[in-house]
């Protein structure tokens, strides 16, 4: 087997899969960018060096389950998945058309590698808790990985998930926010205001660690540092920015939920093209 | 001179920065998509009037039933899937059971969502809507009508469910015709055929109507813009009339406009029916009008069920 990649090389394939979310957002015509790009770097990781998984046996009973509660940023889980060998790369361009695996929202059953469907937003880390718990249930030793968005944390549901978490001791429960700080109407903390957030968390009894989102050395540890609870599930609040990567996109509600046009297209696959080697 | 495509929820918008001008009661709410539902319109004018629950559906139902307690006129707006599923329970207790006088006014509704796929295409809520007691259903025909229902409804003390599509397509209707809650529209008269529907589906009538006039076929088209209380009178009427029933609506056949058609009829005046809408399936990604061709919901779909119950009469007789 050969070297799982270093940091240099997880930063890389973040890159590469930002040029994915792009290509197909553009391909299709809609979608959501910017929640994907804020979240490459993450899926990086996961894909790429801390999910125990088998691309060419997506059902593989032990494996690591991963669920994107913010559905609507199926374009990176979709590149996550192509780049790790889940399907052929050309079928990302496919996103969104008629007859595509790749549906808007991940959709279980259309597509291996998707444990569950999402794109209503602040269901993913209840059905994440019913994974967790059937791992217990079962003695298994499966880690259960769940990606929310800030903005989606104002669904009540997500507390009603988290009680539930601690309450079971769901310690092979991870869930990371992204802390973009934006949701569709602008600022989170305009538009319904999420912080504290850390010790909201804290209240509902979770392990809380804080990171920089886009620093591949600090999301490695922190997952590691989550694998050691032995009590209590662990949240990774995750400072990022909306549109990483690419500079006209980054910190701008206006790509949460639209594609590129064309001279938009040039001008991200050219900033994303000069980082990937 | 075609008809010019306009969005529902635009003039929906419209209509809520009028009321926002006109009458300090009214109070809109929305949780995190004004600018897709077009609440917006609203802020602008009534800043003070408009308020952001955040991504809390289920929250902003219960504030508007307290709003509504408390004198004020709520309209609470979101995608349809998010406006009739994710809240039906708190619908039904904080508003209907109540009885409050809360406008739910959903938008995005329907198959012609497109890309986004099944998730965000409500092809339910107006079979969630309808079952609740004491709740009115109202699906607009085009924006014009959207516009003035949205007018009507505000005048209307009780509680409304509201439905709307994502898409521009061609109005039908006048665009200064006052809405009457719970009175359908003959659009065509016509003696052979009822065409019965809801929505942008109208439209759709209407075309399947000039199509079968090319084949010496005269069908009736009935703008059913109340599915509750639905117009009973009109229906039986038309189908008296022509004893051969089509509906057909951008929603499942279970539960829908169809559905309340053939209720009624199957009871006073059994009738040949046949529903256009989706059967018993969720939507997925693809165009709008890809999918409103898969998905059985054209005028060409109209005219080839127009035929079956038209035989079907014939057959009897
Ligand atoms: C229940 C529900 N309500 C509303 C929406 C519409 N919606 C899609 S994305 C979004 C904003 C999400 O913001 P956030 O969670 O911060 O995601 P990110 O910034 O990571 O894209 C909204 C309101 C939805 N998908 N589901
Ligand atoms: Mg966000």
């Amino acid at each position: 087997m050969s070297e799982p990649p270093g940091i240099e090389e997880l930063q890389n394939i973040a890159n590469k899969m930002r040029l994915d979310v792009i290509e197909m957002t553009t391909a299709a015509g809609s979608g959501h960018p910017g929640g994907s790009l804020s979240a490459a770097d993450l899926m990086a990781v996961l894909y790429f060096r801390v999910l125990h998984h088998a691309p060419d046996q997506p059902e593989m009973p032990d494996r690591d389950r991963f669920v994107l509660s913010k559905g609507h940023t199926a374009p990176v889980l979709y590149a996550a998945l192509a780049e790790s060998g889940y399907f052929p790369k050309e079928e990302l361009l496919t996103l969104r058309k008629l007859g595509s695996r790749l549906q808007g929202h991940p959709a279980r059953g259309h597509l291996p590698g998707i444990e569950v469907s999402t794109g209503s937003l602040g269901q993913g880390l209840s059905m994440a808790c019913g994974i967790a718990l059937a791992g217990k249930m079962d003695s298994k030793d499966y880690y259960t990985y769940c990606l929310l968005g800030d903005g989606e944390l104002q669904e009540g549901q997500n507390w009603e998930a988290a009680m539930f978490a601690h309450h079971r001791g769901l310690n092979h429960l991870i869930a990371f926010v992204d802390r973009n700080r934006l949701q569709i109407s602008g600022n989170t903390e305009e538009v319904m205001s999420m912080d504290p957030l850390p010790e909201k968390w804290h209240a509902f009894g979770w392990n809380v660690i804080i990171i920089d989102g886009h620093n591949i050395r600090q999301i490695l540890e922190a997952c590691a540092k989550a694998k050691e609870s032995r009590k209590n599930p662990t949240v990774i609040i995750m400072n990022t920015v909306k549109g990483k990567g690419v500079s006209f996109m980054e910190n701008n509600p206006d790509f949460h939920g639209r594609a590129c046009n064309p001279d938009e297209y040039q001008a991200a696959v050219a900033e994303l093209k000069a980082v990937i080697r | 001179m075609t008809a010019p495509k306009l969005a529902q929820r635009t003039y929906y918008g419209k209509a809520l920065a009028q009321l926002g001008r006109d009458n300090p009661q009214v109070v809109v709410l929305d949780a995190d998509l004004a600018g897709s539902t077009k609440t917006i319109s609203f802020k602008k004018v009534a800043p003070e009037r408009f308020i952001e629950c955040g991504i809390a559906e289920a929250d902003m139902i219960g504030i508007a039933a307290g709003l509504a307690a408390s004198g004020k006129i709520p309209f609470a707006s979101t995608f349809g899937v998010f406006a009739s599923g994710r809240c039906w329970e708190q619908i039904r207790m904080a508003v209907a059971y109540a009885n409050l006088n809360v406008k739910v006014v959903a938008t995005h509704c329907g198959l012609s969502v497109g890309p986004d796929g099944a998730t965000h295409q409500a092809l339910e809520d107006v079979a969630l809507m309808r079952e609740l007691p004491n709740m009115t259903v109202i699906v607009p025909a085009d924006a014009y009508e959207a516009f003035q229902a949205t007018l009507a409804i505000a005048d209307y003390i009780g509680p409304v469910y509201m439905r709307m599509g994502r898409s521009e397509f061609p109005v039908c209707t006048p665009e200064e015709k006052p809405f009457e809650i719970g009175k359908a529209t003959v659009m065509l008269k016509g003696t052979d055929v009822s065409l019965i529907g809801c929505g942008q589906m109208v439209q759709a009538c209407l075309e399947a109507a000039d199509l079968l006039e090319k084949e010496g076929i005269s069908a009736e088209v009935i703008n059913m813009a109340t599915i509750k209380p639905l117009d009973l009178d009109a229906v039986y009427d038309t189908a008296a009339k022509t004893g051969a029933v089509v509906t057909a609506e951008e929603h499942s056949v279970i539960g829908g406009l169809g559905s309340a058609v053939a209720e009624f009829l199957s009871e006073v005046r059994p009738t040949p029916l046949a529903r256009v809408g989706t059967y018993d399936t969720f939507g997925e990604s693809g165009s709008a009008d890809e999918l409103m061709k898969k998905y059985g919901l054209t005028a060409a779909d109209i005219v080839r069920e127009a035929h079956n119950v038209i035989e079907m009469r014939d057959e009897k007789s």
